[in-house]
């Protein structure tokens, strides 16, 4: 079962939780303080190139009958595209400009290039997600209602098409986005199923046939002869988009360590627990300036949740400070390479589609989710047993005097649950051993047997040959002496 | 038949700029919705305004193309608005005026102090417009106009309004009671009249027109030689100025030995809060209220109180709620029907415009102006406040 008491998890005191949220809230605030000019200056920039390239991108498709002139088409509408998706739309609807007061750049006004309308897309995503980042049942995020992506899920056949379905949402990422935003708008302004034309519906119903007719429709029949190629640089592009945005979607919550939660979790949750949940529940990937930019920095997908509404240019320098946080509370900062985060996620998705009676851990000390349980069965050397640490004050280290909570633990855990595995193994082996050892007794005793009546049966098959022989010999004597 | 059919499919062509409109309506609009199909979901002015900020019709913008000292702490701004922007107001209306200071727009609003439909001899026949602002002792956006807002400069407006207006054609007889940069609506009012004139010279051009005026100093008076001007150019015209460093306040009771006519008089009033307060009650006393015209000033400062007496303009309600409560809760206690999801500050779907007044973000203390949008979750009352809700 998934994370249910944060506390226990996090290896911290209520107190302790509740201090980290307030340094976090200083970071907030040191933070939207010295917003001004120069941030103004970046997103301004950060549109101008966007549209710039975009329209760069559409001259160049009037040649696209030249393959050259195609690829490049297509390289910079895809480049356009995600910035547009990524750096842009994505974050401008987090409201992380809105203290700009610019109604262009604003989270009310801003629609992006994407299927679903951003309206909805913000109350899914900006509501639902980031309020309930990666609790059960209640954050739909989690597989977007088609993936297992957790063993606190009951499996079902339909899960076995796993590596199948993650391609097609790869390839079509956008639509899946769409229609997930578009049936949770549904769900929560209440309209009824069958009410065909009510707003939700018309709403995206609007937005898919401008989108579909100018990608697919317009742009191609305004480069004439060429529109056979422009449609396919468009379609391209668009596929080009989907498969990158849903990399880096599935490379902040699905790698091992970017934990689930269980709705317990949210009654009375205070501010502190909030922010820790969304530390725990997400996870980074180390990236350059260039592939920041690209990803909209949610290479910085832990400062992100944490303060989803500030600009996502000032993460690298959040994340130095929260980074210090995590060393301080002794808590686990879960990045790695792009690559490794997204192999970790597509693991996870493989692995998933198969029933539980093929895996081999528990939702508790499973890599995509643990629980407060795992520690449950295991003594960790360094730190005292639960009561203490909730009771009283943090573990401290004897010889450093550090803190330590649950990046120790966790690295303690895997020690001992290594330990404790290799021990079983151990005994295991003993067992076999033992087994074996017998079983040779067994045999040598059977041999033994087997020699000895062998050895019986020569003998008397000895005697018998002798009895033989003299009876042999009387013979002979009597017939002697009978001619005799 | 044919001709709805012309207007079905120019509403059709024109459906994109229309869901998005901030600015009027120009003539362009069903070329800009046509453009706008193949730039969806951007307005083809997302582009234009790339190379001309004013190209575009998304909101009104404007050009600073002049700054005028007025006095030592007052000047005009002279501003050639873009697209869509109407110049039919009435005089004595007032503007809201965006400047970009440190990479936050700040709204205000300032008086219109040029007449509709002026176009400046000096800049080629161009419709302009100006306003005038006073740098106020603690005022951060007045005194960042008055000290140094270079020419050229972009700015964002919001289309004339306000009750505080010279009917047309104006009554026989006029009195203007103004002090400080309470002069600015009636100078607009004053330009009107005199420009009309001007188009019909005669006897019965210019009313009957007083104007009382009351500043510091004979330096602090905006306008001065304009005043002096007119009130040598025209006969009927007649501008009173009162130095109040030198002989203190203007007392009301003087009006009877000044212009004893007063009485007859349709009055415009603008200035600050205590004397327009005593004019009230002076002219109630007189029992003519009805011929009063009043404007108040939002007073431009930087510290305002705690909590207030929030309206949601939208539903009719109103709440007196105390600084520590949000206006999301203020707004649902009263029975509004406030748009929510988060409530703590990071959905951003609680966001409403704030009509009026001041609210301040519980989290950091930033304070909000009129003008903006808050997000009513994390947002309490910052002195009395209107909602657009
Ligand atoms: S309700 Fe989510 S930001 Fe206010």
């Amino acid at each position: 079962m998934a994370i249910t008491d944060i506390k226990a998890f996090a290896h911290l005191t209520a107190a302790d939780i509740e201090t980290l949220g307030q340094e976090l809230d200083t970071i907030r605030r040191d933070v939207e303080q010295s917003l001004g000019e120069r941030d103004a200056k970046y997103i301004r920039r950060t549109i101008r190139a966007q549209r710039t390239l975009e329209m760069a991108a559409r001259a160049t498709l009037f040649g696209s009958r030249n393959r050259w002139a195609w690829g490049a088409g297509v390289a910079m509408l895809s480049v356009a595209k995600i910035i547009e998706n990524m750096e842009l739309g994505h974050n401008i609807s987090h409201g992380q400009w809105d203290w700009m007061n610019d109604p262009e750049i604003h989270s009310t006004s801003w629609e992006w290039d994407m299927t679903g309308p951003s309206a909805q897309w913000q109350r899914a995503h900006n509501y639902s997600h980031h309020m309930y980042t990666n609790v059960l049942g209640k954050d739909e995020d989690l597989g977007f209602g088609i993936l297992r992506m957790t063993r606190d899920e009951q499996w079902r056949p339909l899960h076995l098409a796993q590596p199948v379905a993650n391609l097609l949402l790869a390839a079509t990422f956008e639509w899946g986005i769409a229609l997930h935003d578009w049936s949770i708008e549904k769900q929560l302004s209440d309209v009824p199923r069958w009410q065909l034309m009510s707003e939700p519906n018309r709403a995206f119903g609007r937005k898919i046939a401008r989108q579909v007719s100018k990608d697919f429709l317009i742009h191609p029949a305004l480069t004439g002869p060429a529109w056979k190629s422009t449609l396919k640089a468009n379609a391209t592009a668009n596929l080009v988009r989907n498969l990158w945005t849903y990399a880096v979607i599935f490379c902040g919550h699905f790698p091992d360590g970017a934990e689930k939660f269980t709705v317990d979790q949210l009654v009375d949750e205070t501010r502190g627990e909030w922010y820790l949940r969304q530390m725990l529940g997400s996870a980074n990937f180390s990236a350059g300036p260039v592939m920041a930019f690209m990803s909209g920095n949610l290479c910085y997908q832990i400062e992100h949740h944490l303060f989803p509404d500030i600009p996502s240019s000032r993460y690298p320098e959040i994340s130095v400070r929260v980074r210090e946080l995590c060393d301080k509370y002794d808590l686990p900062y879960t990045t790695g390479s792009l690559g490794k985060q997204y192999l970790l996620a597509f693991r996870t998705i493989h692995k998933l589609a198969l029933p539980d009676r093929f895996l081999r851990r528990t939702a508790d000390d499973a890599p995509e989710t643990s629980s407060e349980r795992k520690f449950a069965g295991i003594t960790l050397p360094m730190l005292p047993n639960t009561e203490v640490w909730t009771e009283s004050h943090w573990p401290v280290d004897p010889v450093t005097g550090e803190r330590r909570g649950l990046r120790s633990a966790l690295a303690e855990a895997k020690v001992a649950l290594k330990e404790k595995a290799r021990q079983e193994k151990e005994a295991l082996r003993e067992a076999k051993q033992a087994l074996q050892d017998k079983a040779r007794h067994e045999q040598q005793a059977l041999r033994e047997t087997r020699q000895a009546l062998r050895d019986k049966a020569q003998e008397e098959r000895r005697v018998l040959r002798r009895r033989a022989l003299r009876e042999r010999a009387i013979r002979r004597v009597r017939r002697r002496q009978r001619a005799n | 038949m044919v001709l709805k059919s012309v207007q079905g499919v120019r509403e059709w062509l024109e459906a994109p700029v229309a869901e998005a409109k901030m600015a009027g309506r120009t003539r362009l609009d069903a070329l800009r919705g046509a453009a706008a199909r193949v730039t969806t979901p951007l307005l083809p002015d997302d582009y234009l305004h790339l190379i001309n900020p004013l190209w575009s019709a998304r909101e009104l913008r404007g050009r600073i193309v002049s700054v005028r000292k007025e006095t030592t702490d007052a000047v005009t701004l002279v501003i050639k608005p873009g697209w869509g922007f109407d110049f039919t107001f009435t005089p004595g209306q007032y503007i809201g005026i965006g400047v970009l200071v440190d990479g936050r727009w700040h709204w205000r609003s300032y008086s219109l102090t040029s007449p509709p439909n002026w176009t400046d001899p000096g800049s080629r026949s161009r419709r302009l417009i100006s306003i005038a602002v006073k740098a106020m002792p603690e005022g951060f956006l007045s005194s960042h106009l008055v000290n140094g807002v270079p020419e050229g400069t972009v700015v964002r407006l919001a289309a004339p309004q306000g009750g505080f207006v010279l009917p047309e054609p104006p009554p026989a007889k006029v009195l203007f009671l103004t002090a400080g940069s309470g002069i600015t609506p009636v100078m607009g009012m004053l330009r009107t009249m005199d420009r009309r004139a001007a188009a019909r010279p005669g006897p019965g051009g210019w009313p009957d027109v007083v104007h009382v005026h009351s500043a510091r100093t004979a330096e602090d008076v905006m306008f001065a030689t304009e005043l002096r001007d007119l009130h040598d150019r025209r006969p009927s015209f007649t501008a009173h100025l009162h130095l109040t460093g030198a002989r203190g306040k203007f007392a009301l009771t003087g009006l009877d030995e000044l212009f004893p006519d007063w009485r007859e008089r349709e009055t415009w009033a603008c200035g600050p809060l205590a004397m327009l307060d005593d004019i009230e009650k002076h002219w109630a006393a007189a029992g003519l209220s009805d011929h009063l015209h009043i404007e108040r000033f939002e007073v431009e400062r930087s510290a305002v109180g705690e909590g207030g007496t929030v309206t949601f303009a939208r539903s009719g309600r109103s709440a007196e709620i105390d600084g520590a409560t949000s206006l999301l809760q203020a707004g649902e206690d009263s029975g509004v029907q406030m748009p929510f999801g988060c409530r703590m500050g990071i959905c951003q779907t609680c966001v409403v415009t704030l009509a009026d007044g001041r609210v301040r973000d519980l989290r950091n203390g930033a304070e909000h102006q009129a003008g903006e949008k808050v997000q009513t979750c994390i947002s309490a009352a910052a002195g009395d406040c209107t909602l657009e809700v």
